[in-house]
């Protein structure tokens, strides 16, 4: 056994979940419970500061996030062009907008569709609507992770969405979380919970913002569930600001033929983690988690993805595409258990990452822990530099060096992109895209011909 | 138009490694030249160097176009110049679409020169016609660039570009190998309408098959590095018949 070691920065949490505690009278019983149990999980954890040993956190440094303090306060004053401005936008949408944790009636656009039941997580806990007391927290916030125990800690608001048994909706539901613009630096831990009925099928986009340019610190999660034969095409856009600390979770749970697909756009903050796990728990559920990250200075990425194949003939897809620059860090680790009972299962991962710097560090490991025996998987990671030959092509048509090499990284990150289906969203990825690769070429130093 | 003297270059980085060992070639106004050889005499270092790959060191000579030395200019600026050169082995660029790619080529050019970028409108027009008249899988140009092309399309997307782009000076570097007669036919044809008094090829092959259909002004025989013939478009039957052993006995008798 080691010592133990006094847990990192709780002191600096405790002040405001202990407010929160004293001042939810009118929370239900359940959720003090649950709320306690996170509390005394993250107490004991403390943030997860040691690298060595660790195999989480062995190349993510999260010391900053450590030293820096952040005050507890939900809720601040932001308008819908805001919002417009920032982030995807179609009057379409169903979209629920959450303001530094806090559910917001008046920016949100809700419109009314059958089938569909969207708003503010707060009143599905007070009105104790469908099955929100089993479910929320049951995905994440028992196990022992700081960041969901954490987020579990401070569950008040966030995103309740409900789709009722055989609805099929075509326009996208959005949540945008954004944070305020307020110069003070703020932790916020919204949560969504999503419960698609059997036969449903749903296109559901989750966006991060934040409209200040300080510091901002949240650890959101998102609890899905996948009804028998639903279908959820998700896309999770992540572009917060270059000074904040992103720890976000995804945990869905996946029943019979289900189909969850995602795609992220993650380029945003100082330290950032996109920790997905998806758990294919009945037979003939399929995922595909797939992604585009995008990093530059001294910015860190991390996908922590991760798929349980529980039942038989289930089948998971990973692919992660990464393109950095400056003396940017990012981080694959992408993971696949088999369970024993798991035959026929299907998995695949891969991760291609394009580094533009000598300064810019990838570390990816796929891994695979397979108790089955009959199984086909398939795994792989790459890093390489811009192709001098391909560069040469383009330059002798005519193209000069800088637009051959956005032109080369763009081609890159196409594939991606097409993934981002809803127009408004397409056009709202590729624009970043668009703007981001000038700043990743300005500290590229590794391609090129003199 | 282009004249190269005594030209010497070898592979960077890489000592003692010249390739080209003076050569020597002018190629007039509306001239068509052949450039044949066996393989691994030197033809495709000589069109990448002209085109400016950066893989390769000039080590003595120069190269003019239009009396200016064009050795210190990069690649694109000697497209600019309206050089051109279809790869004997064109490079595949995932999540590029030719469409995209031309347009950013031809715009980098009316750039360079002041002119007015063409309207996408004209530009799809333009492109359209050019995909139908060398006969490329309109589905596949609508993919990425090269991206799982056959050989023979390949080939066929430089002829598209080629076409499209409209250069002073073209070089084309074996793009008749790996294609069928029908191919063979396009890519000539292409060619043969190009011809004009105001536009010059290079055309290097290995075998005399393509100059059934695409006559040339002067033909050289290029052995290690070196331009041991020049002749007419006769020349080129006699290669076809003889092969390049006697060149190669003789380039190795004064090595
Ligand atoms: N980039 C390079 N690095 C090393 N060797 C090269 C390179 N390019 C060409 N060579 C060598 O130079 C010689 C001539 O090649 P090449 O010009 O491709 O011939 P050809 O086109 O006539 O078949 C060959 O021996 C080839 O291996
Ligand atoms: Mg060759």
């Amino acid at each position: 056994m080691t010592l133990a070691t006094p847990a990192v920065a709780v002191e600096k949490f405790s002040g405001a979940y202990e407010s929160l505690a004293a001042g939810s009278s009118d929370v239900p019983e359940w959720l003090k419970a649950v709320r306690q149990q996170g509390w005394a999980t993250f107490s004991e954890l403390g943030l997860p500061t040691k690298r060595r040993g660790n195999e989480l956190w062995k190349y993510t440094n999260l010391q900053p996030l450590a030293a820096a303090d952040f005050a507890y306060i939900v809720g601040g004053l932001v308008t819908v062009d805001q919002i417009k401005a920032a982030g995807p936008w179609d009057d379409a949408w169903n979209t629920i907008v959450v303001v530094d944790g806090k559910f917001s009636a008046e920016l949100s656009n809700l419109h009314d569709t059958v089938g569909l039941d969207a708003g503010s997580l707060a009143e599905a806990i007070s009105s104790g609507k469908g099955d929100i007391e089993s479910q929320l927290a049951s995905l994440a916030g028992r196990e022992e992770y700081a960041f969901t125990a954490l987020s579990t800690a401070f569950i008040e608001d966030g995103a309740y969405i409900a789709i009722a048994d055989g609805t099929e909706l075509e326009q996208p539901i959005q949540v945008v979380f954004v944070t305020s613009d307020d110069a003070e630096s703020r932790a916020s831990y919204p949560r969504m919970v999503v419960d698609a009925g059997a036969n449903t099928s749903i296109v559901l986009i989750e966006t991060y913002l934040n409209l200040s340019d300080s510091a901002q610190f949240s650890a959101p999660v998102g609890e899905l569930f996948a009804g028998d034969q639903s279908t959820i095409r998700h896309y999770r856009v992540q572009i917060e600001n270059e000074s904040s600390f992103h720890l976000g979770t995804t945990r869905v749970r996946q029943l019979a033929d289900s189909n969850f697909t995602s795609t992220s756009f993650a380029v945003g903050a100082s330290i950032a983690r996109n920790d997905v796990h998806t758990l294919l728990d009945a037979p003939g559920a399929t995922c595909t988690l797939h992604g585009l990250y995008m990093t530059s200075g001294s910015q860190q990425q991390d996908q922590e993805i991760s798929t349980t194949h529980a039942k038989p003939g289930c089948s998971s897809n990973q692919f992660y595409k990464g393109i950095l620059s400056g003396k940017s860090h990012a981080v694959f680790s992408g993971k696949v258990v088999v369970m024993r009972d798991a035959q026929k299962s299907d998995a695949t991962q891969k991760d291609l990452n394009l580094l533009l710097s000598r300064g810019a560090e990838i570390d990816a490991k796929p891994s695979l822990e397979i108790y089955a025996d009959d199984v086909t998987v398939a795994h792989g990671a790459t890093a390489g530099h811009v192709d001098k030959d391909t560069l040469f092509y383009l330059q002798s048509r005519g193209v000069d060096e800088e637009t051959a090499k956005a032109i080369l990284v763009r081609g890159f990150a196409e594939e991606m992109l097409n993934e981002f289906e809803p127009k408004a969203l397409n056009d709202f990825v590729e624009r970043i895209t668009d703007e981001r690769i000038p700043i990743l070429l300005a500290e590229s130093d590794t391609i090129g011909t003199a | 138009m282009l004249e190269i003297n005594n030209l010497h270059a070898s592979v960077v980085d890489i000592e003692n490694s010249e390739i080209l060992n003076g050569i020597n070639l002018k190629v007039g106004k509306g001239e068509v030249h052949a450039i044949m050889g066996p393989n691994g005499s030197g033809k495709s270092t000589l069109a990448n160097v002209l085109m400016g790959r950066p893989d390769y060191l000039v080590t003595d000579g120069d190269v003019t176009l239009e009396g200016e030395s064009i050795l210190e200019l990069r690649p694109d600026q000697r497209a600019h110049l309206g050089m051109f050169l279809a790869f004997q082995y064109p490079a595949e660029i995932p999540g590029v679409r030719p469409w995209q790619f031309l347009k950013a080529a031809l715009d980098s050019k009316a750039e360079s020169r002041g002119e007015d970028k063409m309207s996408v409108r004209n530009f799809s027009k333009l492109f359209d016609e050019k995909v139908e008249a060398v006969g490329i899988n309109p589905n596949l140009v609508k993919r990425s660039l090269n991206e799982g092309f056959s050989g023979g399309e390949k080939k066929r997307n430089e002829m598209l570009q080629l076409e499209v782009l409209q250069p002073a000076l073209a070089i084309l570097d074996e793009t008749d190998s790996g294609l069928d007669v029908d191919a063979l036919r396009i890519v000539a044809e292409g060619v043969n309408s190009m011809r004009s008094p105001e536009r010059s090829f290079i055309v290097v092959t290995h075998y005399q098959r393509l100059l059934n259909y695409i006559t040339p002004d002067v033909v050289h025989i290029l052995v290690k590095g070196k331009i041991v013939k020049t002749g007419g478009a006769d020349l080129a039957l006699e290669v076809e018949k003889d092969g390049y052993q006697e060149y190669l006995e003789a380039a190795g008798a004064n090595a």
